[in-house]
């Protein structure tokens, strides 16, 4: 619940990755990443492709563990300062706490409802009347709820794009979570469909931290309050965004943001 | 050659030599399929020309319901002196022969030919129903082990290498082994070990024996399951691999755990297409004759699974009795050894010499066969369809 949000604390990051060196197989695709992310911040991840800032992205809730030969080589990713490849930690409730939103919005092919309380489901909530809730709650809050409240046991493949993917987000906070990370969530819409999602975006600011991967600049200078520029597998960049396009420090940065390296 | 004309159009010129083999490769692989069709359509024609004027009747009910309905029997033809053939079973023969009296000539009998064809119907759909259910649940658990479990790498290939190897295991080979593994030293609870018994377990109120299930629908059933186990794993694995990444890696993100995602975002999606690869699972259990020879198949057997003496219940039997004898009896079905279709074709058929009366049993039994695999085919067919509608991403 956003009220039950802890208040930022600008000493201490949420998550905070520490030379952070990541593997598929033989081949390193992240080298010593060192970066803070503050809670309540939307950070986005910018860079070429293959720069490693999806894999960064996708190591925050582990979901990378899903592929055969990836590998942390060495170095942490904290959460509250919490070890996330401790052997400890329970990979399932780290994902309730940390919802994903894909690049190619994927609903299943369920009814709308259902995609909203996945998650619940899965976590054994079975009482019909909390499901209901939730997924009003969660569907009013990625502005899906006015569009889809008359048919919510119609399967959701129907909904058009941008429709899908704001539900995979209502489906990804109906956990709840304190983070959500987002890989790309605009680059399968149209513009019209990407304006609606920003919005939401900006809609949500502050109930969650974000952590949003994006090869879109303008949006990197929309919505993020840090940017952080990765290049073949290491952070070059990290700063508040606007000192980021305005005056960066590095010259791959500055090549990057004007167009000129990719 | 002819001088090559000259004209403005830059396209034209003389590549007859590439046109002709084009033609002629065009033509070779259309044949090549005529070839196929024609074949499958002569194999069809034959078998509906000869066997459906067994199996179907110009006159009201329009079937032979005596075909469907009867144990096979020995055919007795009992011909007169003006040389009509009176055809009857062991029963009426002699009837028949009272009722000619001088003018009776010759009699001959022709095993199995006659009656109808119920025995060999039912034993091949207990033992399809008994091996597809076994594979399916093998063959699947072992699918989803390999495609969502399992980590790429040698064992891997070496698990798939011997998927592979085990659909080129010839089916009689599978027969072999299934009187060897399932007739023979299977486990069983009994009283008392047989003499056979490999090695047994005591446990005080019974005794666990491996000395085989003899031959029975459970050992056919088993046998054929193995043989086709490799079309439904190498299948069902494929159609697990076409359910897209993005929903495993959704429903985890979602925190479920991965016997969750794939209970709930993966095998409905492939189920589809696990029933399709179940279908050619079907046809082919039903179809084999060598793996049942010696696990399941009789030549000839006079009673249906279930008509199996009991001995009577006193009249004030409980309820619970009845209700024993009939669990007892439905279990039964599958501890006894039956007739099969694909087993009594080739009784009929590998009789020598071989004369109409036989040969019109066996064109009716293969008629009746295709019809069934066929209509289950179909039936699995619409079931997919139903499911795809229903899934669709």
């Amino acid at each position: 619940m956003a009220a039950e949000t802890p208040a930022s604390t600008a000493a201490e990051p949420l998550i905070q990755v520490e030379k952070f060196n990541y593997a598929y197989g033989d081949n390193q695709v992240l080298f010593d990443v060192d970066l803070n992310m503050s809670s309540e911040d939307v950070t986005a991840l910018i860079g070429p492709s293959g720069c490693g800032k999806s894999t960064l992205l996708r190591s925050i809730n582990r979901i990378n563990d899903l592929v055969d030969s990836a590998r942390v080589v060495s170095g942490k990713i904290k959460i509250d300062g919490i070890d996330l490849y401790a052997p400890d930690v329970d990979v399932i409730s780290l994902r309730r706490n940390v919802g994903m939103v894909f690049q190619k919005y994927n609903p299943f092919p369920r009814s709308i409802f259902e995609n909203a309380v996945y998650g619940l489901r899965v976590a054994g909530v079975k009482d019909r009347h909390d499901l209901e809730e939730a997924a009003e709650r969660s569907l009013r809050s990625a502005a899906l709820w006015d569009e889809v409240k008359d048919r919510l046991h119609e399967v959701a493949t129907g909904l058009s794009g941008g429709q899908q993917q704001r539900l995979c987000i209502a489906r990804a906070i109906a956990l709840q979570p304190r983070i959500l990370l987002m890989d790309e969530p605009c680059a399968a819409l149209d513009p019209i469909a990407t304006a609606r999602i920003e919005e939401l975006i900006h809609q949500l600011r502050g109930q969650y931290t974000f952590v949003i991967v994006t090869h879109n600049m303008e949006q990197a200078k929309r919505i993020a309050d840090r940017t952080a520029f990765f290049y073949k597998g290491r952070l070059i960049e990290e700063d508040d965004t606007m000192n980021i396009f305005n005056h960066p420090r590095d010259p791959q940065t500055e090549s990057y943001i004007t167009g000129r390296l990719t | 050659m002819n001088p090559v004309p000259i004209n403005d159009n830059p396209f034209a010129g003389d590549n007859s030599g590439i046109q002709q083999r084009e033609t002629a490769a065009r033509w070779a692989l259309r044949i090549g399929s005529y070839i196929v069709v024609i074949i499958t359509l002569a194999i069809m024609l034959h078998i509906f020309v000869k066997g459906a004027p067994v199996v179907f009747r110009t006159q009201w009910p329009f079937v032979n319901t005596q075909f469907l309905t009867e144990l096979p029997a020995t055919l007795h033809v009992i011909e007169d002196q003006q040389g009509n053939h009176i055809e009857t079973d062991v029963n009426g023969a002699d009837a028949v022969k009272k009722k000619l009296g001088d003018n009776f000539r010759a009699e001959k009998t022709i095993s199995y030919s006659g009656g109808g064809i119920l025995g060999p119907i039912v034993g091949t759909a207990l033992l399809v129903v008994v091996s597809v259910g076994v594979a399916l649940f093998l063959g699947v658990a072992c699918a989803i082990y390999l495609s969502e479990y399992a980590r790429h790498g040698k064992f891997l290939e070496m698990v798939r290498l011997a998927i592979l190897n085990l659909a080129g295991v010839p089916s009689v080979v599978f027969g072999l082994f299934g009187l060897g593994a399932f007739v023979l030293t299977a486990p069983r609870f009994v009283d008392v070990p047989a003499e056979r018994s490999v090695f047994s377990i005591p446990f005080g109120f019974t005794t666990l024996s491996f000395e085989g299930w003899d031959t029975c629908v459970l050992s056919g059933g088993f046998t054929l399951a193995f043989v086709i186990l490799p079309v439904i794993i190498t299948a069902s694995e494929q159609c697990l691999q076409a359910v897209p990444q993005g929903f495993r890696e959704t429903s985890m993100a979602l925190g479920a755990t991965r016997w969750q995602t794939i209970r709930y975002s993966v095998l409905p999606f492939a189920t589809p297409g696990i029933l399709t690869s179940s279908i050619l699972g079907i046809a082919r259990a039903a179809g084999e004759t060598a793996p049942i020879m010696f696990t399941a198949a009789l030549a000839f057997k006079d009673k249906l699974p279930w008509q199996k003496d009991l001995p009577p219940l006193p009249a004030d039997a409980s309820i619970f009795a009845h209700w024993e004898q009939s669990v007892s009896r439905f279990l039964g079905i599958f501890t006894e050894s039956v007739q099969a279709l694909p087993y009594h074709i080739y009784t009929l058929a590998a009789k020598i010499p071989q004369n109409e009366y036989a040969e019109r049993a066996q064109y009716g039994s293969v008629f009746v066969f295709l019809v069934l695999v066929a209509s289950l085919a179909a039936s699995s067919v619409l079931l997919r369809k139903r499911l795809r509608a229903k899934y669709r991403w």
